[in-house]
């Protein structure tokens, strides 16, 4: 049998749960480690290894000067580098910080900001370093991460899906929740891979999957500003996937304005007057 | 992500060829996040044990400023991908307290269900995969399973089932989509629990198989007397709701978690710590739940407890924490079984609800302790402010005060089985790093 593909998980600024999607492949778990090697995973190992890897799996966005320098040697010590979720592919939430003063957000969380040493940007790992091949989701989707896997050990390029969730939508048959109920959603422009699952749940899709390509997001802006202010589209923008383009445009008198909270009031009242097509 | 220099098995202990002898451990692994731990020991005796965490700030209180109350719940569940319920059960909590909704009984049941499916999936997650391996000699769970595969196999099962019953409620396990201000969006029918209430059958002979394990564990003999600080409800083992009690006589609403401790910032560390107000350390966790509310354990759970005499080594030992949490999956699975008999698809799902301005506060218990949220609600009806206060956060001064207790026992063993005895006592706490913001190095200096 071929050596094992020596696998290395990585964490920058995130919560943990994409990475931890892998310890929740469980009953896969144990068999896939006939075929990988988690030469690197400080979360679930106390073995280390500093590389080199073969597939390096990156989660989080890059948000302080220590991840930013760190990020380039792990890109050297990786023949692929996979990103995992909106943290690492998109910047995640804690991106909307890229609108505002950073100064400001240390001071209002820490009564010390001096002490903490932080970028004023939180950026996608493709801002630093080439990156090969993408999961995105808030969290990723176990299935496409298995897909991933298998196509490591196959030596082909993973099958992820190139399309909106809407049509994951009318697949799984849900009602559309924006036609038929009037509920603010980003399925028409978000890139599937969840299963649709927020419709199947009784609400609006919130873009966790970011910007499907060439998705027309000023078309679907505009429509839902029909009776509404544009402050609280922009809100729905605002979410996990805000930095991506081009959700970045529509998330951005929100996101911009989230420190003066006074300000948001009256947004809403000289816009919005746009009917649907 | 904080990567030292040298790194290698177990956590490196580099030897600094100088005088001042300093022991420098890479890297405390097998926790939830990025953290450090450094001692100073001067003349043989430890002066200062300071856990640093290294974990990159996300601002999420700023974060959540100029937004809805559910559009909340989605973002407060970022800030933890093992333990999403907690934040969305506790800002959920706030909100309908301060804005007086009362959810249905069938709703609360359901919630109950999912935060006891949150408990399954960490608890398992921690007992086997992080925790077991200290205890039988394995540097992960990966090596153990070499060795003892039912085990691992069995720790697995357990995180599935709980995994399972958050994705039937949530759509997902990790970051689930239902939980709203009011109710869910939407709530499941009798016959979809079917499945699950079949797992969990299996799953209960699973935790009581883990209580065996852990019976059989060899801890070393540390006793601990500090505070206990735990929800108790007059009625059931805590989830969401209780008062705040402590075995040092404390007895406070779950929204006034401030009167009693509030926050402060430590030079070194991104995460602020928690103390009483009079500058006291407590503990929270599955440890203070079992000795706190050991009168409302479900019979199965509290026989579990009483057939292997674990109360008192729970109550003064944090070793013993991986037992607390064992006898907790025994009373998180039967609790997930008692909700689902007596499901009934709730009458409302979600009541509707106005907001008004008010001060939005409550605390739960995350699988790791007492949770405390506090926000500030404008006459929008938008967040004008936040507070969060995660278990972490308020272990840290008790973690920080046990090793500055233990290290002296172990500093004259060999580096690497030093490192390895304080990074098991660090993760006897089962520190989630992401929470309080999360990594471990240890680095001991030595001073003559």
């Amino acid at each position: 049998m071929a050596a094992p593909i020596r696998v290395g998980v990585a964490k920058f600024a995130s919560c943990d749960g994409c990475q931890l999607t892998l310890l929740d492949l469980e009953d896969e778990l144990l068999p896939l480690l006939d075929r990988f090697e988690i030469v690197e995973f400080p979360e679930a190992s106390s073995v280390r290894s500093a590389g080199p890897y073969d597939v390096l799996l990156v989660e989080g966005a890059i948000s302080t000067p220590d991840q930013a320098r760190e990020i380039v040697e792990l890109r050297r010590q990786a023949r692929t580098l996979v990103t995992i979720g909106a943290c690492a592919t998109a910047g995640g939430i804690q991106a909307l910080r890229n609108w505002r003063d950073h100064d400001a957000m240390r001071g209002a969380v820490y009564t010390q900001p001096e002490w903490i040493d932080s970028l004023a940007t939180a950026t996608p790992v493709r801002d630093h370093v080439p990156v090969d091949a993408e999961l995105r989701g808030c969290p990723i989707s176990p299935a496409q991460l298995r897909e991933l896997l298998v196509a490591a050990v196959i030596g082909r390029r993973p099958q992820l899906p190139d399309e909106a969730v809407c049509m994951e939508c009318k697949r799984r048959g849900n009602t559309c929740v924006l036609v038929a109920g009037g509920t603010p959603c980003l399925g028409p422009v978000t890139a599937a891979g969840c299963g649709a699952l927020c419709p199947a749940y009784g609400r609006g899709c919130f873009g966790c999957f970011g910007p499907r390509d060439g998705a027309n997001v000023a078309a679907l802006a505009d429509w839902l500003s029909a009776g509404r202010p544009p402050i609280e589209v922009s809100r729905l923008f605002a979410g996990f996937t805000a930095w991506a383009e081009p959700f970045r445009e529509a998330a951005g008198p929100h996101a911009a304005t989230i420190d003066a909270p006074e300000a948001t009031v009256g947004l809403g009242a000289e816009e919005g007057t746009d009917a649907p097509a | 992500m904080h990567r030292p220099e040298e790194i290698n098995g177990g956590g490196t202990a580099t030897a600094d060829p100088g005088l001042d002898a300093t022991f420098d451990v890479g890297y405390v692994t097998r926790v939830e996040g990025e953290g450090s731990l450094r001692l100073r020991v001067v003349g043989g005796e430890v002066t200062e044990a300071r856990l640093s965490i290294f974990e990159a700030p996300r601002y999420f209180e700023r974060l959540v400023v100029g937004r809805t109350p559910d559009e909340v719940l989605d973002i407060v569940s970022r800030i933890c991908g093992i333990c999403p319920i907690a934040y969305q059960m506790t800002a959920v909590r706030a909100f309908e307290h301060a804005f007086g909704v009362t959810v249905d009984p069938e709703v609360a049941a359901l919630r109950r269900l999912f935060y006891a499916a949150e408990w399954i999936q960490s608890h398992a997650l921690h007992v086997y995969l992080l925790h077991a391996p200290d205890f039988l000699g394995y540097p992960s769970a990966v090596a153990m399973a070499a060795d003892h595969r039912d085990l691992v196999e069995r720790g697995l099962r357990l995180k599935r089932v709980g995994n399972e019953i958050m994705a039937l409620l949530g759509g997902r396990a990790i970051h689930p989509v239902s939980i709203r201000v009011g109710g869910f969006s939407r709530v499941p029918r009798p016959a979809e629990l079917a499945p699950v209430r079949r797992s969990l059958d299996a799953a209960l002979d699973d935790a009581l198989a883990t209580v065996e394990t852990v019976a059989s564990l060899d801890a070393p003999d540390f006793a601990r007397d500090r505070p206990l600080v735990a929800l108790r409800d007059a009625n059931a083992y805590p989830y969401a709701d209780g008062r705040l009690v402590s075995t040092a006589g404390l007895d406070l609403a779950p929204d006034r978690w401030d009167d009693a401790f509030a926050e402060e910032q430590h030079e070194g560390s991104n995460a602020l710590h928690a103390r009483t107000h009079d500058g006291g350390i407590y503990l929270l966790g599955p440890s203070a739940r079992v000795t706190l509310d050991a009168g409302q354990l479900h019979p199965l759970a509290a026989d579990a407890l009483a057939r292997h005499g674990f109360g008192e080594r729970i109550r003064t030992n944090p070793y013993w924490s991986i037992a607390a949490r064992a006898v907790e999956l025994v009373q998180a699975v039967a609790d997930a079984r008692d909700v689902i008999d007596a499901y009934r698809t709730p009458a409302e799902p979600r009541v509707a609800w106005s907001p008004r301005p008010a001060r939005a506060a409550w605390s739960t218990e995350a699988p790791r302790g007492v949770i405390f949220h506090h926000y500030e609600v404008d006459e929008r009806g938008l967040i004008a402010a936040a507070q969060i206060v995660p278990p972490t956060s308020q272990n840290q001064g008790a973690i920080e005060q046990d090793l500055r207790e233990f290290a002296p026992r172990v500093l004259g063993l060999p580096r690497d089985e030093a490192t390895l005895r304080l990074e098991q006592l660090i993760r006897s706490y089962d520190p989630c790093i992401s929470c309080a913001t999360h990594f471990l190095d240890v680095r001991i200096e030595a001073e003559p």
